[in-house]
């Protein structure tokens, strides 16, 4: 899912250093799942901003709320207008979140809490790792199940690099190299062989690089027939 | 054992120091306590196991909160002592309650209505 991680105390503090009365925002999707903007995270940075306001002598009032989504207009919707008598609020959504409030809520200030960062899962309790790139042509299948795309830091597709070095990534010590996974699952499945062609140009009009995206299910758009 | 030990120290009884949560103890430091700390069974020693240790990593979170909040760490801290140790438990508090005497009272000030 999509992974976040919280702003610092200091920079959410100065995003609402002149405000009062403030809404803290959570979501139960993605942003509960990897521990950083559900119940429990939006009540610690919430008792955190009170203490912080309270030492430098200009408390301020906080309001809690979560949001079943914040990136779907029927939840955003569940606010109503209420939302426009706080100073401003801040949402520990994902990047959707404050945008999808910004566009329903168009004279209200919203503020993003989290850094939004890869999609990805957790290997261990705590610990989230980066696993697609969201590239939108799939093709992890001819890897062995494992994307270089999204896990070899220049995304190559013919083989490890030179920087390669007894399975680390060169860009970081703690980065396996993908592509050193990959050949040796396939040769332990003795499918080496599947690795060997030359692949063509990966379209990546399909990734970012292609523009904003957009994705249309069109038995379920209403007003087609 | 009718040790005495510093009256400044509020005792809050729970099954297990798993059971702390860290907005407990930041809830404390917003309203107003100087100090806060969790007294667990000795590592290793857990009924439930893995409490006590779960206890220690939320306390060193939250005294990473309070350094960044510009508040000192050393106002949360834990312990750890076996429920036959009395004599250590008065120890424990007497030696908060001097460490936190030390510090002066809690930077976070309530405030009456402005």
């Amino acid at each position: 899912m999509i992974v976040a991680d919280r702003k610092s105390l200091e920079e959410i503090l100065g995003m609402v250093a002149d405000n009062h009365k403030i809404l803290i925002l959570g979501c139960k999707g993605c942003v509960t799942v990897c521990n950083v903007g559900g119940l429990k995270e939006v009540e610690i940075l919430t008792s955190s901003l009170k203490i912080a306001r309270k030492k430098a002598g200009s408390p301020i009032d906080i309001d809690i709320q979560v949001l079943e989504r914040q990136c779907d207009t029927e939840y955003v919707a569940e606010l109503g207008e209420a939302v426009n008598d706080y100073d401003s609020v801040v949402s520990m959504a994902c990047g959707v979140g404050p945008q999808f409030l910004s566009e329903m809520y168009k004279t209200q200030t919203f503020y993003p809490a989290v850094n939004t960062t890869f999609f990805g899962g957790a290997t261990q309790h705590g610990v989230w790792e980066e696993r697609c790139a969201g590239c939108g042509t799939c093709g992890i299948h001819m890897f062995g199940g494992l994307c270089p795309i999204a896990r070899c830091a220049k995304s190559l597709l013919h083989g490890p690099c030179g920087g390669s070095s007894k399975g680390v990534c060169e860009v970081n010590a703690e980065t396996e190299c993908i592509w050193d996974a990959i050949v040796k699952k396939k040769m332990e499945a003795g499918q080496l062989a599947d690795l060997m062609g030359v692949r063509g140009f990966k379209d990546w009009t399909t990734a970012r690089d292609g523009g904003p995206r957009r994705s249309i299910r069109e038995e379920l758009v209403q007003g087609n027939i | 054992m009718r040790l005495s030990y510093s009256a400044d120290v509020k005792i809050i009884q729970v099954p297990c120091t798993g059971r702390v949560d860290i907005l407990h103890l930041l809830n404390a430091v917003e309203d107003g306590a100087d100090g806060v700390y969790v007294a667990g069974c000795l590592e290793g020693e857990c009924h439930y196991i893995e409490g006590n240790l779960k206890a220690r990593r939320k306390v060193i979170h939250v005294k990473k909160i309070l350094a960044e909040l510009g508040i000192e760490p050393e106002r949360v801290e834990m312990y750890n002592l076996s429920s036959a140790q009395g004599a250590r438990f008065a120890e424990i508090a007497n030696e908060m309650a001097e460490r936190i005497r030390a510090l002066g009272p809690t930077p976070v000030k309530n405030h009456t209505a402005a």
